[in-house]
């Protein structure tokens, strides 16, 4: 929606029915703006009792590396104030039994996957991003280059824009030019607009905005951390303003760069938000642990709220936050001259 | 395959040291089996407590006059549970189940010793009164820190060839393990099957003796889970395969019963050096 159009909150209201929730990532066509969140839904097929993943926009599947990965011990969670702390450390079967069980699993259903790649050196992500390019059935990739759960935590690739950009660059070289890659950026960073402005130069076709916030809980009876690995990946609601925050910044200076927005969303409302501060579509991950079928709820509450402020198409709402904002601030500065000028 | 269901508190009472609650939870009871948990919501609607909490299921009653019901025991550990024992009658509550891999019930009327750590004993007397109706033998032993922490002491006397009760301060039966006279009792009952439930430590000491003794074990672990459904990854313990390879395995989807045989229980809460996919150096 441009500056010019008319508010969308002054418009009668439309049925809900009408609504029309398809988006764009980049060149990928999503009939709804609802994922699932890498880590949250494992690759999809346990959340098939609960929600029918031809329906949501996509499977963002658990990132996957190289080699089969034991992750950390356990204890691997701790539940915190609207939220949780998480050490998995990345455990996983490798891509080689991931593209013969589940990424099969997914393609014979012909569910819209994303796949979500991990690596710990940038030539093990090219080699991610090789083995996968003559995979059918990969509707894009996410370069996650910020799980706090790395040996190397505070480190990640995310953190330094050299690092991202050299990673998202070889992933986006060996990679189909009709298959879009995001990178998906860490909140622990002093200038996140910085990096997504490093990986879109690197080619990145959009970002993930945000990965989780390294956090730790102390044990009051043991003494010491809670987790296995210490440190964990803080998610859920509690997180959710640092997120909008970081999809805000990003798109106010990147507004063509596509966001796929995570970070605590539970509601239609939450996601509202997330559209709101520029992001095309989110993804719902912590909500699935506390309810399976969120992604299905949640469309349906964002596709009610659309509605009920007269907007048709979930994408006039991607950066709408950013108009009102705009437009209040003129409305603002005119009150002010016209009270200037006016006579004593 | 699971259902989430928005279930009716219709009982709720204290037992002991525990609180022994009853769901009205439509479609969860028909497909339960012994060993089955359920995954409940707590705190209400938009409740900062995130995490499900999973409790095994004691009874699961497929006709109800209003529908059928599921019965869980549990502890008040937290906020979480806490929040659940003061529930009242007509509460609603978010629950998906069934959960998990049940028990495997032998195929010949076999004699089977049924072990517990306190509530750890709430999924035993559905799993008795199977293995009973296929013509195996039952006998059981519960054990708890002390005797208001024992549970279904009374149930257990009704229905089983054998009851032994041991407590760690000797408040009630015998002062001591439940490991202690396992291995008599197992030889006494010419047992082939010993299925066990309670906390880890218990479960490895079991799962140990039943070995010694030539027989198998069935254990049901105590994990904490986020989720209950598979999709977290948290409640992940080391267990060897039926290849010799140990993985990291889930205990909500492969559990929460395992063979006594396959858990490798002295390293539950590391990552073994030779499970698959084990870091190589310090750790990640």
């Amino acid at each position: 929606m441009g500056p010019g159009a008319r508010p969308a909150a002054a418009r009668p209201g439309v049925d809900p029915r009408a609504v029309d929730m398809s988006t764009r990532l980049g060149t990928l066509a999503l009939p709804d703006p609802v994922l699932t969140a890498s880590g949250c839904a494992a690759a999809g097929r346990e959340l098939a009792p609960f929600v029918d993943l031809h329906r949501i926009g996509a499977v963002v599947t658990k990132s996957i590396m190289l080699q089969p990965r034991s992750g950390r011990p356990t204890p691997r969670m701790a539940e915190t104030p609207s939220g949780m702390l998480n050490s998995i450390g990345l455990q996983g079967p490798g891509v080689e039994a991931f593209i013969a069980k589940d990424l099969r699993w997914l393609r014979e259903r012909g569910i819209r996957t994303v796949v979500s790649i991990a690596g710990g050196t940038v030539g093990e992500y090219q080699k991610l991003a090789q083995r996968l390019r003559h995979e059918p059935g990969i509707s894009a990739i996410e370069v996650n280059i910020s799980c706090p759960n790395v040996e190397s935590r505070g480190q990640v690739f995310a953190c330094d824009p050299f690092s991202s950009a050299s990673v998202v660059g070889v992933v986006r070289r060996h990679t189909p030019p009709d298959v879009p890659v995001l990178a998906k950026l860490s909140p622990d960073v002093t200038d996140i607009v910085a990096i997504a402005k490093s990986v879109r130069e690197a080619g990145a076709d959009g970002v993930s905005m945000i990965n989780t916030l390294l956090g730790m809980v102390i044990d009051p009876d043991t003494m010491r951390p809670m987790l296995g690995g210490m440190t964990g990946g803080l998610s859920g609601p509690a997180i959710r303003p640092v997120a909008v925050r970081a999809v805000w910044q990003v798109h106010a200076v990147l507004p063509d760069l596509p966001i796929l927005g995570m970070g605590g969303i539970r509601t239609g409302r939450d996601a509202f938000e997330f559209l709101l501060a520029g992001a095309s579509a989110v993804s719902v991950g912590t909500a699935v642990f506390n309810d399976p079928h969120a992604l299905a709820r949640i469309s349906t509450e964002l596709r009610v709220l659309l509605a009920q402020r007269g907007i048709a198409r979930s994408s006039d709402a991607v950066g709408l936050g950013h108009v009102m904002q705009a437009r209040h601030v003129q409305a603002q500065a005119a009150r002010r001259s016209a009270q200037e000028e006016a006579p004593r | 395959m699971p259902s989430q269901v928005l279930a009716e508190v219709v009982g709720l009472r204290r037992t002991g040291a525990y609180h022994h609650m009853t769901l009205l939870a439509p479609g969860i009871p028909e497909a339960t089996r012994p060993g089955h948990f359920v995954a409940i919501a707590v705190g209400g609607e938009g409740s900062g407590m995130l995490l499900r909490r999973a409790f095994s299921i004691h009874r699961a009653t497929a006709a109800g006059p209003a529908g059928g019901t599921v019965e869980i025991v549990f502890a008040v550990h937290g906020t979480g549970t806490r929040w659940l024992a003061d529930r009242r009658r007509g509460d609603k509550l978010d629950v998906i189940g069934p959960l998990g891999r049940p028990f495997t019930l032998p195929r010949q009327p076999v004699a089977c010793v049924l072990v517990a750590g306190g509530y750890g004993a709430a999924p035993l007397f559905t799993l008795s009164e199977q293995l009973r109706a296929r013509g195996c033998r039952v006998d059981m032993v519960l054990g708890a820190a002390s005797e208001d922490r024992l549970y279904g002491v009374l149930e257990a006397k009704r229905s089983s060839a054998s009851v032994t009760v041991t407590t760690d301060d000797g408040s009630a039966g015998i002062r001591g393990r439940v490991t202690d006279p396992l291995a008599e009792i197992i030889r006494a009952a010419g047992a082939d099957v010993v299925y066990a439930c309670g906390p880890m430590p218990m479960l490895a000491a079991v799962a140990r003796v039943a070995a010694e003794q030539g027989a198998h074990s069935q254990c049901a672990v105590e994990e904490a889970m986020a989720c209950g459904i598979g999709v977290c990854m948290t409640c992940v313990l080391p267990v060897r395969g039926r290849d010799g390879v140990t993985r990291m395995v889930r205990s909500c989807t492969e559990g929460p019963v395992f063979r006594g045989t396959d858990v490798r229980w002295e390293d539950v809460g590391t990552v073994p050096p030779d499970t698959l996919g084990a870091p190589v150096a310090g750790g990640h």
